[in-house]
């Protein structure tokens, strides 16, 4: 059996009454696509903002190749090969999609404390940044503003951002969310494409996407994993029907 | 692949370009400075040149804050501390006969440093409200460790035996020299921090700016960067200290006080920030303002006060702000020649039109349920239609007065 890459230990956490994590126990093996999918208000982000370190869990670990992470900072976990999308779009408005990635490119090499050369000239960053916008189909916008960009534009270019990050494992918070079908389609196109290259953990509401994506898939309900297996196997398990798909189907 | 054929993007400017409209501004308005001794000395007046120098050194001290406000999104309120603690630490060694460059210097240099370090290591911590809050507490700290100096003059001040000494002569005592040498390190600072803004420390900088959690998800630590920027900016605000002490061969705690720290944002806000000629913009017209209303009247600051809020309400990018929107209606206008009242009239219609489509805008997002649910929306807009009929024809009532009221004000002004 492939190992696991990302190990996740009885981690609990509430907001005060709210248990948004109740001792879940996970793996994510290399190279696989792991979704998690769960009705709204079941703790998914919760669950991916303590994978990336934005939250803070209250017990249990959180284990990436072999090494205790769970208290170390975002920025940490990125450097050890952690990259992330948002449910809502986080981009650097001000900056033109090129800039963007450029500086998740700056992030990894090298130092950033270089205080006289523009940034903006650097030919190797701005390489590698052609190159992951050209994997998402954006490179004919490099030089548009993040924050004009279309939503599916913006959602693209969070990929972009990741990939640039040479990422071990990618965190995907809902990446269609809001997409249209077209959108959709493409993204679940690019996806595809990474599938092999770095493990990734997708939430994703969009049934049709996490069937066409995932190796494997969990589903959460209440910070509880009821069910964890191939897309098959989940998708006949009657709990899992009675919980969530019931509803969708 | 179109994309692939592009290679490396438009976006790098590797190759020596000519001057930006912004460069262009800044040397224009440094070949001004370096004409005014000629000035000052064809009317016989050594004070403009007097205003000059404080000029010439707010503006240095402008700068380093706008590396703050304008790349980091820093606002210190307490950004004078370093103006005092520049002028204190060489006045201090001045005062113990070590009044030359390669001490005073270091000293007045090291002590902002330091200083920056320490409050900046607990107050960059904290965002928005609260770095104000802190940075204007720890100001008024240094404020109140200033007047209680004793051995140093205390509440009184602390006057320099001396003006700084360079290799034992007294250079700086000449006053064309001294002019000049500030005007000097103004440029050195422009260029400075200019390259500075535009380097991979000032990209991440500004990135952190823009959204945090980006940066940090991409594996900047925020906390890091905003220190570094935070030392360096308090360390050239101590040089502009350094070279306040030197100009008026005294410091006293008033150099610190909270009311400079706010002088120094307002310098900054007038000018327009986002731009490095807006801030040393801004820091000439607030001191020559000041200088011409105190003599108009004692009560300038009644006057200086309602122009500032004024410069707040209706032209929110400042002087820069103010000339970039300018250039824009130029360019747009067939390029006619642009004549003084012109100018005045484009000023004064590029403030109210921004200030018109913000309110717009305001509205706009007033009425954002209505995306969201439109049956809710639909109700509430119902409800409220009469209250927001009142409230926009007062609105335009209002703003079509301050218009008219302000123009005519203005082209009177001018026809005098």
């Amino acid at each position: 059996m492939k190992r696991a890459v990302l190990k996740l230990e009885a981690l609990s956490k509430s907001f005060g009454a709210l248990r948004v994590a109740e001792a879940i126990g996970l793996e994510v093996l290399a190279g696989e696509t792991h979704a998690i999918i769960g009705p709204n208000g079941a703790g998914k982000t919760s669950l991916i903002n303590q994978i990336s370190g934005a939250l803070a869990p209250d017990r249990g670990r959180i284990v990436f190749e072999d090494r205790d992470v769970t208290r170390m900072s975002v920025a940490a976990r990125a450097h050890l090969g952690f990259a992330r999308s948002f449910q809502i779009t986080q981009v650097l408005p001000h900056f033109s999609a090129l800039e963007n990635v450029a500086l998740a490119v700056q992030a990894r090499s090298g130092s950033s404390f270089r205080f006289w050369q523009a940034a903006a000239g650097e030919a190797a960053l701005n390489r590698a940044a052609v190159r992951s916008l050209d994997s998402v189909e954006l490179a004919a916008r490099a030089d548009t503003p993040a924050g004009a960009l279309s939503h599916g534009e913006k959602r693209r270019l969070e990929i972009a951002i990741a990939l640039a990050q040479a990422p071990k494992l990618l965190l995907l918070d809902e990446p269609m969310a809001g997409a249209g079908i077209e959108e959709t389609q493409r993204l679940v196109a690019t996806l595809k494409t990474l599938k092999g290259r770095c493990t990734i953990l997708l939430v994703e509401h969009d049934m049709q996407a996490v069937f066409a994506l995932a190796d494997r898939i969990s589903v959460l309900v209440a910070g509880r994993i009821i069910a964890s297996g191939e897309p098959q196997a989940v998708r006949a398990n009657p709990t899992v029907r009675a919980a969530y798909l019931g509803e969708a189907t | 692949m179109p994309a692939a054929m592009r290679g490396i993007p438009a976006a790098s400017p590797s190759a020596p370009r000519a001057l930006s409209f912004d460069q262009r501004l800044a040397a224009g308005l440094f070949a001004l400075l370096a004409f005014l001794p000629l000035l000052s000395r064809s009317i016989a007046s050594s004070y403009l040149l007097l205003v000059g120098e404080r000029a010439v050194i707010f503006a240095i001290a402008a700068l380093s804050l706008e590396l703050l406000i304008g790349a980091g999104g820093l606002v210190s309120f307490g950004h004078a501390a370093f103006l005092g603690i520049g002028a204190y630490a060489a006045g201090i060694v001045a005062s113990h006969g070590l009044g030359t460059l390669c001490i005073a210097l270091p000293a007045a240099l090291t002590a902002s440093a330091v200083f920056a370090l320490a409050t900046g290591a607990i107050a960059v911590r904290t965002r928005g409200v609260y770095f104000i809050m802190i940075t204007l507490a720890f100001a008024q700290m240094a404020f109140f460790i200033a007047t209680s100096l004793a051995p140093y003059g205390g509440d009184d001040g602390l006057s320099w035996p001396t003006r700084t000494m360079v290799l034992g002569r007294h250079i700086l005592k000449d006053q064309l020299t001294f002019f000049y040498v500030c005007l000097a390190l103004l440029i050195a600072t422009y260029l400075g921090v200019g390259r500075l803004i535009a380097s991979r420390f000032g990209r991440v900088l500004r990135g952190l700016k823009d959204n945090e959690t980006r940066m940090q998800a991409i594996g900047f630590t925020p906390y890091l960067y905003r220190l570094t920027a935070y030392v360096i900016a308090g360390t050239l605000c101590g040089l502009a200290g350094f070279l306040l002490g030197n100009q008026a061969e005294f410091v006293s705690p008033a150099y610190m006080h909270w009311q400079r720290s706010g002088e120094l944002i307002i310098m900054v806000l007038l000018g327009g920030t986002g731009t490095l000629y807006g801030p040393m913009l801004g820091a000439l017209a607030f001191l020559l303002l000041e200088e011409a209303l105190s003599r108009l009247t004692e009560h300038w600051k009644v006057i200086l006060g309602p122009a500032l809020v004024l410069t707040a309400l209706f032209a929110s990018g400042g002087i820069a702000g103010a000339i970039a929107a300018c250039r824009r209606r130029r360019e747009a206008a067939a390029r006619a020649p642009l004549t003084l009242p012109r100018l005045v009239r484009h000023l004064l219609g590029a403030g109210l039109e921004r200030s018109r489509s913000c309110r717009r805008a305001g509205r706009r997002l007033f009425l954002r349920p209505a995306h969201l649910c439109k049956r809710v929306a639909e109700k509430a807009r119902a409800a409220c239609a009469p209250a927001k009929m009142a409230l926009g024809r007062g609105r335009q009532a209002l703003a079509s007065l301050a218009e008219r009221g302000l123009k005519t004000t203005v082209e009177r002004w001018w026809r005098r």
